[in-house]
């Protein structure tokens, strides 16, 4: 038996006043998936994520966390979720192992039991030397660990992270991820969001494209790049005045030219081959880059735009 | 209940680093006024024909500063700490992604308050008695009079942080036109008869008043029954009122 999903939306919408933050959708999330939201800032990621949870009351549609109702039972709801919100809210007056201490309080837990469960949740995130320091002077990465480590702190059934890693420099990064990496290998079950199309490759067995509160696309990141882009990518940058699309389309082999103000992108499914015969027809660039496809592509392909302003 | 306790105890944990230093100021602050204005200005009082309310001017100043100290504590904690909560130690946000709701988060910190006002309010009290300024085995009373002073001014004022307050700078006006003019017109220092009309009807309607009518009624132990029900339960009827506005304000700015 499957189960009922984690989390199941349809219909959802989330208006401020005249501002439609999230305009309908349809989303399942199954037990034990690491689940994204993939788009631009105010595509409606954290508007989404603060329904799901229990702490903003959805404006229409249907949703449901846990098989329960989060406007009748937020409260119930909310006993089960870890979360991580975009903007930190340690106390910064208080120990590391003080935070986790006080927000495992929050949700009823024994001060015996807590003290040993901290010990183990520092260890997990590498913060056991600094236990005993007031977090203020803590780095972005340690206090986003430590955030991390306190969303565990009620042993919950789905861990909310909404960009888990902005802001921090590319080290921390890979430290936040290396630990939800763990956390997934676990069997924990994640959903996040992120405007990172390497983040969302990564952790993500599912992902939904957002934008402008819609939903555009929905799949693994793989089956994503297979249906909205090629196999490769021709990135070329230029001196001067960069040529007419046109004159690119080599050998019917380009599926696609995107047009960035930067440079231009070739489709296609031998970049090689492409580069070469450019190369040969004395086209100048001041670069030239093969790669792969990425979410990066697929959201360009769907909205025309870039993730990354 | 039991949630609002969970509130509660993150407001004490975080008290338990600064509360040397708080309660320090509790004790210094009543010793420095009763000996200035009770000792030194009464000195000069004392021998004034219309001495306010017929007893020497330590005594009737006593409990007028016992209460508006009361008044202070709650505004300093309902003020700013509640404001920062919101917007930036963000400490209500942590608690509402837990089991812990708006009215669990409200209830924890006017709770907290009033354990404040409790706490400063039994030091003030201690002192002032050592300056032998306590008439009655009522005086006692003074300490839940002060607590209940407290709590009509911690949930007015924080109706006023959550309704009103977005950066800060909205507090200089509550404290410049509203906890000062209180501390120093409403029967604190000299009685509101001596104010013109209509200012002593103002200063009779003030919550602070009532205070300090309450709490130097009950150190002089010479107050009506039906005097002190009216001023304890003009005190409950703003904590009420106050309570009210100021959970709906909560919900308004936290739930979005």
């Amino acid at each position: 038996m499957a189960g009922s999903p984690l989390v199941h939306a349809r219909g959802l919408v989330k208006e401020f006043g005249r501002l439609v933050a999230v305009d309908g959708i349809d989303f399942d999330v199954q037990r034990g998936e690491a689940f994204g939201f993939l788009g631009p800032n105010g595509a409606g990621k954290t508007s989404t994520m603060r329904m799901v949870g229990c702490i903003s009351p959805p404006t229409a549609g249907t949703l449901r966390v846990l098989d329960l109702d989060p406007v009748a039972d937020g409260a119930r709801i909310r006993a089960k979720l870890g979360v991580v919100p975009q903007q930190d809210t340690l106390d910064s007056e208080l120990t590391v192992r003080e935070n986790i201490l006080i927000y495992g309080r929050y949700f009823g837990l024994a001060r015996a039991d807590l003290r040993e469960k901290a010990a183990q949740l520092l260890d997990f995130v590498q913060l056991s030397e600094r236990a005993d320091d007031p977090v203020e002077p803590l780095s972005g990465g340690m206090k986003r660990r430590l955030t991390i480590a306190r969303s565990l702190v009620n042993d919950p059934q789905v861990l909310l992270l909404d960009e888990p890693t902005t802001g921090l420099d590319p080290q921390a990064r890979h430290l936040v991820w290396d630990r939800l990496f763990r956390l997934k290998q676990q069997g924990a079950s994640l959903i996040l969001t992120t405007h990172y199309m390497d983040e969302a490759e990564q952790l993500c067995d599912r992902l939904v494209v957002m934008d402008n509160g819609k939903i555009v696309a929905e799949g693994s990141p793989l089956e994503l790049i297979r249906r909205y882009s090629t196999r490769e990518v021709v990135e070329l940058r230029f001196a001067d005045r960069p040529p007419e699309p046109a004159e690119l389309r080599v050998d019917g082999l380009v599926d696609r030219i995107e047009s960035l103000p930067d440079r231009i992108l070739i489709y296609t499914e031998d970049g090689d081959h492409v580069a070469t015969a450019l190369h040969e027809r004395g086209l100048e660039t001041s670069s030239v880059l093969v790669r792969r496809s990425t979410l990066e592509d697929v959201f360009l392909h769907l909205t025309g735009r870039s993730l990354v302003d | 209940m039991e949630l609002a306790a969970r509130s509660y105890e993150f407001w004490l944990v975080r008290y338990r680093r600064v509360w040397r230093g708080s309660v320090a100021t509790s004790v210094v602050n009543p010793v420095f006024y009763l000996a200035a204005l009770g000792i030194g200005l009464g000195t000069l009082v004392n021998h004034s024909a219309s001495r306010p309310g017929h007893v020497s001017y330590v005594d009737f100043v006593a409990p007028g500063l016992l209460a508006a100290a009361a008044m202070q504590t709650a505004a300093g904690e309902a003020s700013f700490p509640i404001l920062a909560a919101i917007k930036w130690t963000r400490q209500y946000q942590a608690m509402l992604a837990t089991p812990l709701g708006i009215r669990d988060i409200f209830l924890g910190h006017q709770l907290f308050i009033v354990t404040r006002v409790l706490i400063s309010s039994a030091i003030y009290l201690a002192v002032i008695a050592a300056f032998g300024t306590i008439h009655s085995p009522l005086g006692v009373l003074a300490l839940p009079a002060c607590v209940l002073l407290g709590a009509a001014f911690g949930t007015a004022i924080a109706a006023y942080t959550t309704g009103v307050a977005h950066e800060g700078n909205e507090f200089n006006a509550l404290f410049r036109f509203g906890i000062v003019p209180m501390f120093l017109f409403s029967g604190t220092f000299f009685p509101v008869s001596r104010l013109p009309v209509p200012l002593d009807w103002i200063a009779l309607a003030t919550p602070l008043w009532h205070g300090v009518a309450l709490c130097r009624d009950l150190t002089l132990g010479r107050g009506t029954l039906l005097a002190d029900l009216g001023h304890a339960g003009y005190l409950t009827v703003w904590t009420l009122v106050g309570g009210a506005l100021a959970y709906r304000f909560y919900r308004r700015r936290l739930v979005k």
